[in-house]
């Protein structure tokens, strides 16, 4: 499967660099490196999802209950969460850190991805969600650490998108 | 049974617990009863707060968290119920205020009142400890037990479709919300403390 390992890697480390102990997934195939990381670090709590609108839920318990956390899930997972990303995150003022696999862009191949990769800008855009690309290994722990950074300080969602060009070894 | 009443008869055990409630009725009910720093209330995200309860039990496994539900909020997150017993927090007792109506939107029917039974949802779900109550003292017993088991259990409390007549409470959100991390982290720091 030609999911980057050295860009998942770089992912998961620099999300162990902002202190990040608990992670909410729900798989996708870019995903599955850095859920398996995840999963064989004693020190990560992982808790897979049945649906991604819970991960808000488990992050808005966690950041009250004094952990950092971080969200794994598609751009579908993020359309399925914006109530609970508005009504309770934005709402109550609560950090997200949201790992967004960017499918249905540029070079994607299946068909059934794109109406929402052609919806994921515009709707982070008009939920006033600040966001980022990764892309480029060289950029991954910057913009990891500054979006941590920021959620924290605006006690707010950030986005980060994962894109193809990080995440795919054609 | 009412809600109400149902508060009322395990209140003093909420002083050593850490809640988490569902909008509406249940918030108003259970502020009325007297606030305390280690209620939060979810004015919203109708579903989350079984959601929130894990996160903070998976996070503070010295804490005991109990979940105030109800059946419509469930009904929304039937799969955070799979979800919670995947994980299976020996600290997290769920409550269910089943009264088989979305009462604080007009009392119209959910689907348990056509038979849905949401306790053997939770049990089939996986969560290790479930049951459905009827009268008060039986809750009580029930909660009771739930708290001393030291094991995952979704309680289902059949209650009757009556609520207080405003839900609006002085207490803003953000105030809550606030006070509640305060008091989390603080009680952090007294553990700590050597």
């Amino acid at each position: 499967m030609p999911v980057s390992l050295a860009g998942s890697q770089l992912i998961y480390d620099a999300l162990k660099g902002c202190g990040v102990t608990l992670i909410s997934a729900l798989p996708e195939t870019w995903l599955v490196h850095l859920i398996r990381m995840a999963e064989e670090d004693p020190a990560m709590t992982l808790v897979r999802l049945a649906k991604e609108e819970e991960g808000v839920g488990i992050s808005a318990g966690a950041h009250l209950a004094g952990v950092k956390s971080a969200m794994l899930m598609q751009n579908h997972g993020f359309l399925q969460s914006v109530n609970g990303i508005v009504s309770l995150a934005r709402l109550y003022r609560i950090p997200l850190l949201m790992l967004i696999s960017y499918r249905g862009e540029f070079g994607e191949r299946d068909p059934w991805q794109t109406e929402g990769g052609g919806v994921t800008e515009a709707v982070l855009g008009a939920l006033s969600i600040p966001w980022a690309r990764l892309e480029e290994p060289g950029h991954v722990a910057s913009r990891v650490r500054k979006a941590q950074t920021l959620a924290e300080s605006s006690l707010k969602p950030v986005a980060l998108l994962l894109c193809r060009d990080l995440m795919w070894e054609e | 049974m009412l809600r109400i009443d149902a508060l009322k008869a395990i209140y003093g055990h909420l002083e050593r617990c850490v809640v988490v409630t569902i909008m509406g009725a249940t918030a108003a009910e259970l502020q009325a009863l007297g606030h305390r720093p280690n209620f939060f209330y979810l004015q919203h995200a109708m579903g989350l707060a079984s959601s929130m309860g894990l996160g903070i039990a998976l996070s503070r496994p010295e804490l005991k968290v109990v979940v105030f539900d109800g059946d419509g909020s469930l009904l929304m997150n039937l799969g955070g119920l799979t979800t919670l017993a995947r994980y299976r927090p020996r600290n997290l007792v769920h409550v269910v205020f089943d009264n088989e109506s979305l009462l604080s939107v007009g009392g119209f029917p959910t689907a348990t009142s056509t038979g849905s039974d949401l306790a053997a949802i939770a049990a089939a779900a996986g969560v290790p400890r479930t049951a459905t109550v009827r009268e008060l003292d039986e809750f009580v017993a029930a909660f009771e037990q739930a708290l001393e088991a030291n094991e995952l259990t979704t309680l289902v409390a059949k209650v009757e479709a009556k609520g207080p007549a405003v839900f609006v409470t002085d207490l803003p959100l953000l105030e809550n919300r606030f006070q509640f991390a305060r008091y989390l982290k603080e009680l952090a720091r007294a553990e700590s403390a050597p």
